[in-house]
């Protein structure tokens, strides 16, 4: 376990030699954060009402979103894992008497926790002092506040689970992009991420329920808003943990599956 | 039964096979054709605990390869491979813990941080305890001489000092075995040497058992008196380097500088080429004696200059490769 601990730690240590890339970082989620809510604010504003989620609800979420982006999105890749396989450097990894599975997971975990914790601060003060109703704003109750917690570490690790099947089939494939990517998108897509699920038509929403992707983010966004009640949400969590345990064993046998079948780059 | 213990080991990797060129590259997207390359076939040798072991051979000869099964990394098609009693590829985790591997072409050093950061890293990954760390540790910097380097980024880091580096966090955790694999490539020669002592050394105080590739005879030459070659995925030759030698010591290489023009035949010459300005030969000193063929030589020619040479390491191995035909 020390050792999964002690990659979490380098990659935070790595992380933090980077301060300029932790400041733009914050600087475009600012910027996103502000596209995003502007688009929803004008259809509040020219809309008949009918909307799904109160707008200071939907702004809290959309901060969140952004403060914890790295956390959340399928889309935030770790370049380091993927030159491993092309360059070669895997060898290195092969040579470790540790299991290569969970060793890959705690370098993602790592990345992802060193990314946000640099970055979600300071937005989220920020957001809390502008204006009504565009403001970040506390969570609906202390309970909620709780099962958020619970939920979005859950969902980190699920996310997690399912970004560290990209490099374990390029294991094979060699090349990450083409299918990834348009996975990539998908899943990011249903996870709610683009536009929060309680938005989407009914035959999406019906479809996403089967799907591993809203229990990343959007399950914990809406208990912190209050859009999904405890009961619920303690639900949605057995789900979470439902997809967290599917999607690691499926991970865990495909990488024995293709460690088997490996070749290493350039000699 | 001997410590490392490699019977008929044999794998083979498919390539697809592609012509270059915009149409070709189109076609091979529809309809892709493969061919396969043995890198390593049959390979078979036994190693005793303790030994230095130069495994050499061209480029594409099949040494890394082997190198990676021994080590675990890869999956041999065919073969049986026993180390201290274990089989890397199956019972891999294990395995590992007793070998160190240097790819001296590849980093396990984190290129953004400091390599001692790396070492902690490994500390855990190991499970080594904090005294034997420690002891290691300082054991290292003073013998690699890493000092002053050891808290710089490792990005910062010029290839011999990271070499360095590479080659103490290789061995960390005391490993009985040790996989080097070009550990002096783009080295220069002080750094070299100090790397050689330095394997010379942890051979003699820990018998470490050291398996090595290098294309830099005189690594191989100082460091081990055994080794394999390796030629298209074969064994070509395993054994005594000094007897590999004597067997074509007897062969002296002369080379003359003349303007004139040298026509000579006689026993004892085996070959003679027309250089730049002059001629190289080569002569066999149990028929012809170097003075003998000199002096027929002075007869025929003005001779501006002269060159003898011993076989060199270095040409015995183009002879080897020559007279093996790969």
């Amino acid at each position: 376990m020390r050792a999964y601990y002690t990659y979490f730690k380098l990659k935070f240590i790595t992380g933090l030699q980077y301060r300029a890339a932790a400041w733009a970082g914050i600087a475009t989620q600012f910027f996103f954060g502000f596209v995003y809510i502007m688009v929803f604010y004008a259809f509040y504003k020219s809309g008949s009402g009918n909307l799904p989620m109160e707008i200071s609800k939907l702004c809290t979420y959309l901060w969140l979103n952004q403060a914890l982006l790295s956390l959340v999105t399928q889309f935030y890749r770790d370049r380091e894992l993927f030159n491993l396989i092309r360059s070669g450097n895997l060898c290195y990894e092969f040579a470790r008497p540790k299991n290569l599975y969970f060793m890959w997971y705690f370098k993602l975990l790592g990345q992802r926790y060193a990314n946000v914790v640099l970055r979600f601060l300071p937005l989220l003060l920020v957001t809390s002092f502008l204006p009504k109703p565009l403001n970040f704003t506390f969570p609906v109750s202390f309970n909620a506040f709780i099962l958020f917690l619970i939920a979005l570490l859950i969902g980190s690790f699920l996310v997690v689970a399912l970004s560290v099947l990209y490099p374990i089939i390029s294991l094979l494939t060699m090349n990450e992009k083409g299918i990834v990517n348009i996975f990539v998108v998908v899943a990011d897509l249903l996870s709610g991420i683009v536009i929060p699920i309680p938005f989407f038509p009914s035959f999406l929403k019906n479809i996403s329920k089967f799907l591993p992707f809203q229990y990343i983010s959007d399950l914990s966004f809406r208990i912190y808003v209050g859009d999904i009640g405890i009961y619920n949400g303690l639900i949605g969590i057995l789900i979470q943990i439902f997809w967290l345990i599917l999607v690691i064993i499926i991970g865990y046998f495909l990488m024995k599956h293709n460690m088997k079948r490996v070749v290493v780059q350039g000699g | 039964m001997s410590f490392i213990e490699v019977k008929q080991i044999s794998k083979t990797f498919k390539l697809a096979k592609k012509k270059s060129g915009l149409l070709e590259a189109f076609k091979s997207f529809f309809k892709r054709e493969y061919f396969y390359v043995k890198a390593v076939s049959d390979v078979s040798f036994s190693i005793e605990k303790g030994e230095i072991v130069g495994y050499i051979g061209p480029n594409g000869a099949g040494k890394s390869t082997t190198i990676k099964i021994l080590s675990g990394i890869l999956n041999p098609d065919s073969g049986e491979c026993i180390i201290d009693g274990l089989v890397p590829w199956q019972n891999r985790r294990e395995f590992v813990r007793k070998i160190g591997v240097v790819f001296g072409q590849r980093s396990q050093l984190w290129w953004d941080i400091p390599t001692e950061d790396t070492f902690l890293l490994l500390k855990d990954i190991y499970d080594i305890p904090d005294f034997e760390y420690q002891k290691n540790k300082e054991d290292l910097i003073d013998k690699l001489n890493l000092k002053d380097i050891i808290n710089i980024p490792v990005r910062q880091l010029s290839l011999g000092q990271r070499m360095r580096c590479e080659i103490a966090a290789s061995l960390l955790h005391n490993p009985e075995i040790l996989f080097l694999d070009e550990p002096t490539i783009g080295l220069d020669a002080v750094s070299k040497q100090l790397v050689r002592d330095f394997i010379k050394r942890l051979n003699k105080e820990k018998k470490t058992t050291i398996i090595l590739t290098s294309h830099d005879m005189s690594d191989i030459t100082s460091l081990s008196k055994r080794i394999i070659l390796i030629g298209k995925g074969r064994v070509l030759y395993d054994g005594n380097l000094k007897k590999l030698k004597n067997k074509y010591e007897d062969e002296k290489y002369i080379s003359i500088k003349t303007k004139e023009k040298l026509d000579l035949k006689c026993t004892g010459l085996k070959s003679k080429k027309k250089s730049v300005d002059g001629y190289d030969l080569v002569i066999d000193t149990k028929v012809i004696s170097i003075s003998d063929i000199l002096n027929k030589i002075s007869k025929r020619v003005k001779i501006d200059d002269v060159d003898i040479e011993n076989e060199s390491i270095d040409n015995l191995i183009v002879k080897l490769y020559e007279d093996y035909k790969i």
